[in-house]
């Protein structure tokens, strides 16, 4: 008898206190293990994450540097204006070159009659370009012809990859892009304090150059932002205007399912399906110019445009029914309650997918590809009719380039559409702290 | 009211755009081979004329910018291509059936196509038998055509190193993939007695020419779709792979890239120049006459391009790293340049 009492007793026991610590031990570990891997896959991103950071910031930033020649000019007045004349058409005709490569003969202490060989090499000193620096030197200080004055002009791409050591001292001299005789040369300027590394202004003042010291981002800058303000102009108010309707005023019937699951598609197709449209509509049909921010903005605009209304569209539907209710409660219309409520209680909703939209168009490349926004653009846009190029595109070309040169600019010209991004984040960020409320 | 408004503003935008589409510089695109040079012109066009704007260059290769220049003419077409091979007769007859008929074809220059490996390498010599029978898909073995069984350099002859084969030939969309078909595959095939066999076997001309230049598809051959600095990339992680590559970029890589001679013959400037060098190519581009006059600046681009100053002996070109023309065939062009004479 009692040991069936006891029996039940233990089976009640056994049902109701853990016999078993180990299970509760094995279920505290599973969930300790769980709290690892997700930690591990953290770390993981923020390792790739580091990784890429330091590779494009080791690779890039001596695209910031560029090695310029301090040289004394004398602006000889019956080499370059005899008759007095110092407007553009007149120094346009002025040799400056020799002006220039002579004056950097006598820097080096050598002078009078040099061989035709010896001079070729000592002119692969200096940029190609140079010239023009002193032209427009000349141009702003017309006062000082007839002067020796200081200029500083740019060093070549093969003399500013040596000093930064992309081509290195140790290669033969046969296969190296800098001779014994040049290297010995640039040494003897470095040490009489001629040949300097500078802040590298020229890549944000020049357009496309075939030479990587002449090589510039302005008229891919220019581009990128009259391409981001024409789809802050077009996609935002129509995503906006598109979402509200769907969300607050459209009814609920198949018609509507079909644009809301066309509209979802839509943001996954791929970009170039865009570039493709943006050729055959924008260029073929409505004759616009190939290779213009206009073009370019219209098609990136198309592609930002399922962004901002799903991401619309989610912010609205955030926002509490009890909100709209005591609005329309006390009498406001149907369009009062979305633009004094329910729009601006969205709002950081709507500021977070229109970025999101606007980075992602920003580093786009494919759809550019179609519409000839892969050019080679030397002059800077003044109109968004002007032929143009984007900053993903720049870095796209440069990639491809031959010239050693080229490799940091590649990087150095990710770092600045970086800081773009960055830039931008940190806008939104800060519009959404003002914007956000709680209920 | 408000209507109105918005139809006077769309009007206004639609005679503003129609308004600026007639063109205030050059455009151009077309092969990414001569891009370089194309640039380096442009640049100094625009550094030496201040009464007209840089023309615009746009790269996507010979074959897209072609499809381009013949879409028709007007100023919303470009009026120049580039390109690093002979224009079609195909893409002749599409460009004539838009209109496009009076096409002046300018040669400026010779490009050579080397054969690389990375620079850790030994120097080697190579004919174009040997890249044929590495390369090509299907080859002569006893009288038949076998596919290609050989995995090294040595299986290939005997006195090549005993390396594994791994090209990495441009893909089908670049000029330059036509030239290492037609001068090495189509050559090597000859050389190595495929073509004979293939006659006798009764195989037809046509296909007889498609199956000497078909490249073995079995990872022993890559396509590159991208550029240079792709198959660059490629040698330098497997430094015995082997590289199709122009001399131009060959030359701006010089510590990277070691070069075979082919039949003999050690690529350079004037080795190709002379016709010594087996694998060059005419680097071409072509107007469209009729955009002369109508297209400001371009009659001045077309003269600026093929003085002696950019494409002479010792022009801008050359000194970047073009192989210059045979000054008879200079003369030729001057004289085809001043009268325009068209296709």
């Amino acid at each position: 008898m009692s040991t069936t009492t006891n029996t039940v007793a233990e089976q009640v026991r056994s049902r109701y206190q853990p016999q078993h610590p180990s299970h509760l031990r094995k279920r505290y570990r599973s969930e300790w293990f769980f709290k690892i891997y997700g930690l591990v896959s953290v770390l993981i991103g923020l390792s790739f994450l580091f990784i890429m950071f330091t590779s494009i910031i080791w690779n890039g930033w001596s695209a910031f540097l560029q090695a310029n020649l301090k040289l004394e000019v004398f602006l000889d007045q019956k080499k370059i204006n005899p008759d007095g004349k110092s407007d553009l058409n007149t120094l346009r005709h002025v040799n400056f070159k020799s002006i220039m490569r002579n004056s950097l003969y006598e820097q080096l202490g050598l002078s009078g009659n040099l061989k035709p060989k010896i001079r070729r090499q000592l002119n692969k000193l200096l940029s190609r370009n140079a010239d023009m620096q002193i032209r427009e030197y000349v141009l702003a200080n017309p006062s000082s012809i007839g002067k020796t004055v200081e200029v500083t002009v740019l060093a070549h791409g093969n003399v500013d990859a040596f000093l930064k050591g992309s081509i290195s001292r140790d290669i033969p001299s046969e296969k190296r892009q800098i001779n014994d005789q040049q290297v010995e040369w640039i040494d003897q300027l470095v040490s009489s304090g001629t040949l300097v590394m500078k802040w590298n202004w020229g890549l944000f003042k020049f357009g496309a150059s075939s030479q990587p010291e002449t090589a510039g981002l302005l008229v891919a800058i220019v581009g990128s932002i009259f391409m981001m303000l024409i789809v802050i102009v077009l996609a935002v108010p129509l995503g906006v205007a598109a979402a509200a309707y769907l969300e607050e005023f459209a009814p609920k019937n198949w018609i509507t399912d079909i644009i809301e699951v066309n509209i979802n598609n839509l943001a996954a197709v791929p970009s170039i399906v865009f570039g493709l449209l943006g050729l055959a509509v924008f260029i073929n049909i409505f004759g616009l110019p190939r290779s213009t921010a206009i073009v370019g903005g219209l098609v990136l605009t198309l592609m930002t445009l399922p962004t901002v209304i799903i991401a619309t569209r989610a912010s609205i539907r955030a926002v509490p029914r009890s909100i709209r209710e005591a609005a329309l409660a006390m009498g406001a219309s149907k369009m009062q309650t979305l633009f004094h409520h329910t729009l601006p209680l969205a709002l950081p909703g709507v500021l977070t997918g229109t970025i999101i939209g606007l980075v992602q168009a920003l580093g786009e490349t494919a759809p550019l590809l179609m519409i000839g926004l892969v050019a080679f653009v030397v002059d800077v846009p003044s109109t968004l009719l002007e032929p143009s190029t984007a900053l993903p595109v720049q870095i796209y070309m440069w990639a491809r380039s031959a010239e050693r040169g080229f490799v940091e600019r590649t990087a150095g010209a990710t770092i600045v559409m970086l800081i773009f991004i960055i830039f931008m984040n940190t806008i939104v960020a800060i519009l959404r702290r003002r914007f956000e409320s709680k209920w | 009211m408000h209507l109105r408004q918005l139809v006077l503003i769309a009007l206004a935008v639609t005679n503003f755009v129609a308004g600026v589409s007639a063109r205030d510089r050059v455009k151009i695109a077309g092969s990414s081979t001569v891009l370089p040079y194309a640039n380096i012109v442009a640049e100094e066009f625009g550094k030496t004329y201040s009464e007209f704007k840089t023309p615009i260059i746009e790269s996507g290769g010979s074959s897209a910018g072609i499809k381009l220049f013949c879409q028709g003419l007007g100023t919303s077409t470009i009026d120049i291509v580039n390109a690093s091979r002979r224009i079609r007769e195909e893409e002749i007859k599409v460009c004539k059936n838009n209109g496009v008929e009076n096409i002046i074809e300018i040669s400026f220059g010779y490009d050579g196509i080397i054969i690389a490996t990375g620079v850790n390498t030994r120097a080697w010599a190579l004919k174009p038998k040997d890249v044929y029978l590495a390369l090509a898909a299907k080859i002569p073995a006893n009288g038949q055509m076998v596919k290609n069984p050989h995995n090294t350099w040595k299986d290939v002859n005997i006195k090549l190193p005993n390396w594994q084969i791994a090209g990495y030939i441009p893909g089908e969309k670049h000029g330059t993939r036509e030239v290492f078909e037609e001068r090495l595959l189509r050559v090597g095939c000859i050389e190595a007695g495929a073509e004979s066999i293939m006659e006798t076997l009764g195989v037809d001309k046509k296909n007889v020419d498609n199956l000497c230049i078909a490249v073995r598809k079995d990872g022993a051959a890559v396509d590159i779709d991208g550029d240079y600095n792709e198959t660059l990339a490629r040698l330098q992680s497997n430094n015995t792979g082997v590289g199709i590559l122009s001399l131009l970029f060959y030359e701006k890589n010089l510590d990277k890239l070691k070069i075979a001679s082919i039949s003999g013959i050690k690529p350079s400037s004037e080795t190709i120049s002379s016709g010594e060098y087996p694998v060059s190519r005419p680097l071409y581009f072509y107007v469209k006459k009729d955009h002369i006059g109508m297209v400001p600046g371009l009659d001045e681009y077309l003269k600026f391009f093929i003085s002696k100053r950019i494409i002479g002996n010792e022009g801008l070109l050359a000194e970047y790293g073009l192989v210059p023309m045979p000054v008879i065939e200079y003369i030729a062009l001057l004289k085809k340049v001043k009268t325009l004479k068209t296709m």
